[in-house]
């Protein structure tokens, strides 16, 4: 049952898993060329219904990691899709425009973390104020507060 | 002239009227009707997420316990999940009821919480004392069997804090059965209420399609008939072995929303009294000893009063974690207004904003700087003072009103 899904998306994008690693039977993580993401999101959201829960952006030692949690609420399952993006200039396909859910979150992974999220129909900032200076990412490692503290204290 | 939009905008926030809480929507009306919805949040950023990353694993649930006042026993929940899917590890049964009983009385109060906010921004404050009143006897039974009326902290990875007393279990049960008659004559009012029903039936309607579109979670979708309860999908805790039913309204409307979420609380009360007899029985302890996480990954999740609560952590097998991700149902559930605002009338929009009951302070605490030299205006001290003395103004008021009664 469990592993009908699995099968289903190598036999579809077996070229584009990078990685499969199943945790436990109720969480598998899957490692996705960021070229094919779109494609892959859309079939796990479209063709086997699964709910978008969230996308969780991480500065990595690799590069910067998005995983974007989809739920499977009929089987008990997390299928976990990540991409890992360049740390230079970490850059994606947004999947907004696919799945709605992911809008707001992407704008938010754009403004914390620097991550471009190409093609988003509306890239403003969503938590952080607008005269928010550019280049300015504090979910980064080696972000220094632009008000000259370290981590979001005052200096 | 011809080329005038005739669009105009009205602003709601960035203080909530009603709600006290900080959101800006903005309105964009065409007379009466509501045309377009914009939204603008962040105004209560707290970089939560960046501070979980300083925090040890004990110390976190504290931390996420306090992004909201109202369900604050949800955060901590989906965090030792989280925690605990990392370990892999099993809670002993007795833990399990506990947290399964914490979690359902506080959907509950919360629940109650809803309604008397939704009578009172209709203006029926009537409603809004009612539900308070009978929300009250759930706030002293928290406080019995935790010592506290809110911020539980009863949640640990491994197990909860504090066992339950067994005889604090007969006056647990007395409380809870005597909430169900108030509760369910006060639905009964609240639901055949003419000016409820003219107020909330067919105003703000979700469809099915817009749901599963934006992802809404809790009351939200299962008003518009999608039956998404991640106790129900993804059991976790007790809640595989209790026996209850998820409440599915089909309509969408806020009038179908408010039916949910009483609905809801009964579903809530059966859950209690079953953990509350099992805990008669299971005794295998508290605390399953969590003494290190390994490095990995977990997903933890919680079916809050307002959807799905859901945390993610990335541990490197030190005592932090390396990356905290929390996300709170109102991520999700306040998009929605796009489409539930937009063709009805700006007197609608108000409750039709507030039927997700929305928890700003989940999404995004206060700091004022100087805009010009971006330095803080107010700090620790400062706040600590302001508090003191208003504190000591009240004392002095309070004292000179005793003194005038006594002698």
């Amino acid at each position: 049952m469990a592993d009908e899904v699995l099968e289903g998306i190598k036999a579809k994008f077996g070229g584009a898993i990078v990685e499969v690693f199943e945790k436990s039977p109720r969480r598998t993580y899957i490692t996705v060329d960021p070229a094919s993401l779109p494609e892959v999101a859309e079939y796990v959201y479209k063709d086997l219904g699964a709910r978008f829960s969230i996308a969780t952006g991480m500065h990595m030692v690799e590069g910067f990691e998005v995983l974007y949690h989809f739920a499977l609420d009929n089987a008990d399952r997390f299928l976990n899709l990540r991409v890992i993006l360049d740390l230079d200039k970490p850059s994606v396909e947004s999947i907004a425009t696919r799945v709605p859910a992911t809008e707001w979150i992407e704008r938010e992974m754009h403004e914390l973390l620097g991550i471009e999220f190409r093609n988003h129909p509306d890239m403003r900032h969503l938590l952080l104020d607008d005269d928010w200076p550019e280049g300015n990412y504090p979910l980064r490692r080696d972000w220094k507060d632009w008000r000259g503290g370290e981590n979001g204290n005052e200096k | 002239m011809a080329t005038k939009s005739k669009t105009q905008i009205i602003p709601i926030g960035p203080y909530h009227p009603l709600q006290e809480e900080p959101e800006f929507f903005k309105l964009h009306v065409e007379g009466e009707k509501v045309v377009k919805l914009e939204i603008e949040l962040g105004y209560n950023h707290r970089g939560i997420e960046k501070l979980a990353e300083g925090l040890t694993y004990d110390q976190i649930p504290f931390l996420v316990e306090r992004i909201c006042g109202i369900c604050s026993s949800s955060h901590p929940f989906a965090s030792v999940n989280a925690m605990e899917d990392i370990a892999d590890v099993d809670v002993p049964l007795r833990a399990k009821y506990i947290r399964t009983f914490i979690g359902e009385l506080e959907r509950i109060h919360s629940h109650l919480l809803w309604l008397g906010l939704a009578g009172h921004f209709l203006g029926y404050n009537t409603v809004w004392m009612w539900a308070w009143k009978q929300r009250e006897p759930v706030l002293d039974l928290f406080e019995l069997i935790t010592g506290n009326r809110n911020h539980y902290a009863m949640f640990k990875p491994g197990g909860v804090r504090r066992d339950v007393a067994d005889e604090d279990i007969p006056t647990a049960m007395r409380l809870l059965e005597s909430l169900e008659k108030p509760v369910m004559m006060f639905t009964k009012i609240a639901l055949q209420d003419p000016v409820l029903q003219a107020r909330l039936k067919n105003v703000g309607v979700l469809t099915k399609e817009d749901c599963v579109e934006l992802g809404a979670l809790g009351p939200t979708s299962r008003a518009s008939g999608v039956p998404w309860d991640v106790r129900h999908d993804h059991p976790y805790a007790a809640y595989g072995m209790v026996d209850w039913d998820v409440i599915v309204t089909q309509n969408g409307d806020v009038f179908d929303k408010a039916v949910v979420r009483l609905l809801e609380t009964f579903e809530s009360v059966k859950i209690c009294v079953q953990c509350l007899e099992k805990l008669r029985e299971v005794k295998d302890g508290i605390d399953a000893e969590l003494k290190e996480i390994p490095p990995g990954e977990g997903v933890g999740h919680h079916e809050a009063p307002r959807g799905e609560v859901f945390h993610y952590a990335r541990s490197d097998g030190t005592n932090r974690p390396i990356r905290y991700k929390v996300r709170a149902p109102s991520f999700m559930n306040v998009p929605t207004n796009h489409r539930a605002v937009v063709g009805y009338t700006v007197s609608d929009a108000t409750i039709t904003l507030a039927a997700i009951d929305p928890c700003y302070c989940c999404t995004e605490r206060m700091l004022v700087v100087d805009a010009n030299s971006g330095k803080q205006v107010m700090g620790w001290k400062d706040l600590l003072r302001l508090s003191q003395e208003k504190t000591h103004r009240l004392m002095e008021k309070y004292n000179s009103r005793m003194d005038r009664i006594w002698t």
